[in-house]
């Protein structure tokens, strides 16, 4: 990933041998002084909250015995305690259903767009696009009034079909409810990122390819799919980073639905109920880190594994 | 709907299977092309009905009484008069706590959305253009932190910022959503392109010093990428719910989406004086219009913008 962008060539000039080598230190002063800004940034909200973490996680605090230093002891806890393990499993199931929802919805939504130049499709495009512009909280409240027995218009429309109405909030339709808020909320925003890729693509090459008899589908899947791979493993290693640490949808819906979704639904729920239910710190800091570094380790090996498709080395 | 389509084209296959594509058939080819383009308009006016239901609902209850939320249809108005009674309501509600909130929301966004952009464009004009010793070491702990959960950081800023004492003041919001790995990472790929080296030579060779190439030269070519990345913050900071949720507990100090999940938990809880259902839809409605103007008036800047990181 570093290799590509480090190794690419900086044309430079041919200088006059002794006063480049003054023009040379003063341009890496510059270069500096120009990122510099950002790194003091970097490592104040980045860098050193994830070392505290990582020493606050090496230690256990308790009334009895104070704070004392004990290695290993809260990873050991981590990884055997039930409530982050079931929290693990179940983000890794969401991730499962919603990027593969959210990477067809905006997929397909591109492709069709791609093809069309009309008001129609421009409105379309646009429409599609807007729940991004809302914020999570929001799009989240908005679907729990949706979902509502009390408010939601569910219940009309099921009393017309004549169906009983089925209860979005319980325990075995609550996962189904938080894929539809997700896969509303950002498909949109994936389908303008794929869809400016497919704009880039030279028209030349449909050209040519239809020449050789390729119809629109053929296009569509042998060709756009292929030529845009890179910004689809964008796609996929937001929607990952963003799926592994789901907090906001399920502590929204969690107002209307306390019986199906408890207090550690999330590991980053977990967390934070550790941290500001139970000021526990410490272990609330090894949660947040062992979840770190464990989407680092996964949005890793998922570009490792389509470093061919994304063209990253 | 895909089905539809697929099933339309599968007789196209079968002549290009054969290698002869009929060229004979011209008028079944152009009809079969327009049964395709309304194929495609059918399945995208779906897909934007989907999208766009939840938003027309909101609309809709913005303008209704509590009481007009539980008893008339979802998708239709009651009594659209109602929504300044609304607004009214959020004037008097806890003393118009609501305006609070909003301008706190729009102070964080803007503030930590603009200071997230100065500092990714300077960063990113500083990793394309120059060369400088440990760039390639510094630039992939960067990339490779665009990978880091910010939300794992929560619970550790929470503590350090309470070290400080700054929890429960604006900067606990603000001083965090300064930072923007990936904006860096897109004004550098942005700036590599879109900024040629001769360029900045030739500005050198004239007497410009780096600051004035920089202002003068660089950024003018920079727009649409700080745009995108403006934006992209704005939105970031605005969307934030986990960490002004974990450092502000004032009431006084919350941005719009805290305040109005609260409110909704209060609702919920049940006691009578707290049902404030009404003062939510409506709350929650304005607090969507500015950002919702703003993407459709910067519409091509954005468009654009958003496929620097993906386009190569």
């Amino acid at each position: 990933m570093t290799t590509t962008t480090v190794a690419a060539p900086t044309p430079r000039d041919v200088r006059p041998p002794r006063r480049g080598a003054s023009l040379e230190r003063r341009r890496q002063r510059i270069g500096w002084l120009f990122v510099t800004p950002f790194l003091v940034v970097f490592a104040g909200f980045l860098v050193f909250p994830l070392a505290y973490a990582f020493g606050m996680s090496l230690f256990t605090s308790t009334l009895a015995t104070g704070t004392r230093f004990t290695g290993a002891a809260n990873y050991v806890k981590a990884f055997t305690d039930p409530l982050f393990l079931e929290g693990l499993l179940r983000v890794a199931a969401y991730a499962l259903v919603m990027i593969p929802a959210q990477l067809i919805v905006a997929l397909a939504a591109a492709l069709v767009l791609d093809t069309l130049a009309t008001r129609l499709s421009q409105l379309s495009r646009l429409l599609i696009f807007a729940p991004y512009a809302i914020p999570v909280v929001i799009g989240a409240l908005m679907w729990s009034f949706l979902y509502s027995p009390r408010f939601g218009p569910a219940g009309t429309l099921f009393d017309v079909v004549g169906l009983p109405t089925p209860d979005f909030l319980a325990s075995d339709t609550v996962f189904g409810s938080l894929v539809n808020i997700v896969t509303w909320q950002w498909s949109g925003y994936y389908m303008i990122v794929i869809y400016a890729a497919l704009r880039s693509i030279d028209p030349a090459i449909y050209e040519a390819a239809r020449i050789d008899g390729a119809n629109g589908w053929q296009t569509a899947l042998r060709i756009k799919v292929p030529m845009i791979s890179s910004s689809m493993v964008m796609v996929v290693t937001f929607a990952l980073i963003g799926t592994l640490q789901f907090f906001t949808e399920p502590v929204v819906l969690r107002n209307v639905a306390q019986g199906a979704i408890d207090a550690a639904y999330t590991p980053n729920m977990y967390a934070f109920s550790l941290a500001f239910s139970y000021s526990q710190f410490n272990y609330a800091s090894t949660i947040a880190f062992s979840l770190g570094i464990l989407v680092f380790a996964g949005s890793y090996v998922f570009l490792f594994l389509t470093r061919k498709q994304s063209g990253l080395k | 709907m895909t089905t539809a389509i697929g099933a339309r084209s599968a007789p196209d296959a079968l002549t290009t299977v054969t290698g002869l594509p009929d060229h004979a058939d011209h008028s079944a080819g152009r009809s079969r092309r327009r049964d395709r383009r309304i194929g495609s308009h059918v399945f995208l006016v779906i897909l934007a009905i989907y999208f766009l239901v939840p938003i027309w609902w909101l609309f809709v209850a913005s303008t209704k009484s509590t009481s007009g939320l539980f008893s008339s249809p979802a998708f239709w108005f009651d009594d659209p008069a109602q929504f300044f009674a609304n607004v009214q309501g959020l004037f008097t509600h806890q003393g118009g706590i609501y305006w609070r909130w909003l301008g706190n929301s729009f102070l964080y966004a803007f503030v930590g959305g603009s200071g997230a952009t100065v500092l990714a464009i300077l960063a990113g004009y500083g990793f394309a253009k120059y060369r400088f010793r440990g760039r390639g070491a510094v630039f992939g702990v960067i990339l490779g932190s665009i990978m880091v959960p910010l939300t794992a950081l929560v619970v550790p800023t929470f503590m350090l910022l309470s070290q400080y004492g700054l929890i429960n003041t604006p900067w606990a919001v603000i001083l965090p959503s300064l930072l923007s790995p990936f904006g860096v990472y897109l004004m550098r790929v942005y700036t590599q392109d879109a900024v040629p080296d001769e360029m900045l030579e030739a500005a050198r060779i004239d007497g410009a010093g780096e600051w004035r190439t920089f202002f003068q030269v660089a950024l003018p070519l920079l727009k649409p990428a700080i745009v995108t990345v403006l934006l992209l913050s704005i939105v970031g900071t605005w969307n934030n719910f986990f960490l002004p949720l974990a450092v502000l507990t004032d009431s006084q100090l919350l941005p719009v989406t805290v305040g109005l999940n609260r409110w909704t938990a209060l609702s919920n809880a049940g006691a009578g004086g707290e049902q404030v259902w009404n003062l939510i839809t409506s709350g929650a409605f304005i607090s969507v219009v500015p950002l919702i103007l703003s993407f459709l008036f910067l519409q091509r800047y954005w468009q654009g913008g958003l496929a620097i990181g993906s386009v190569k």
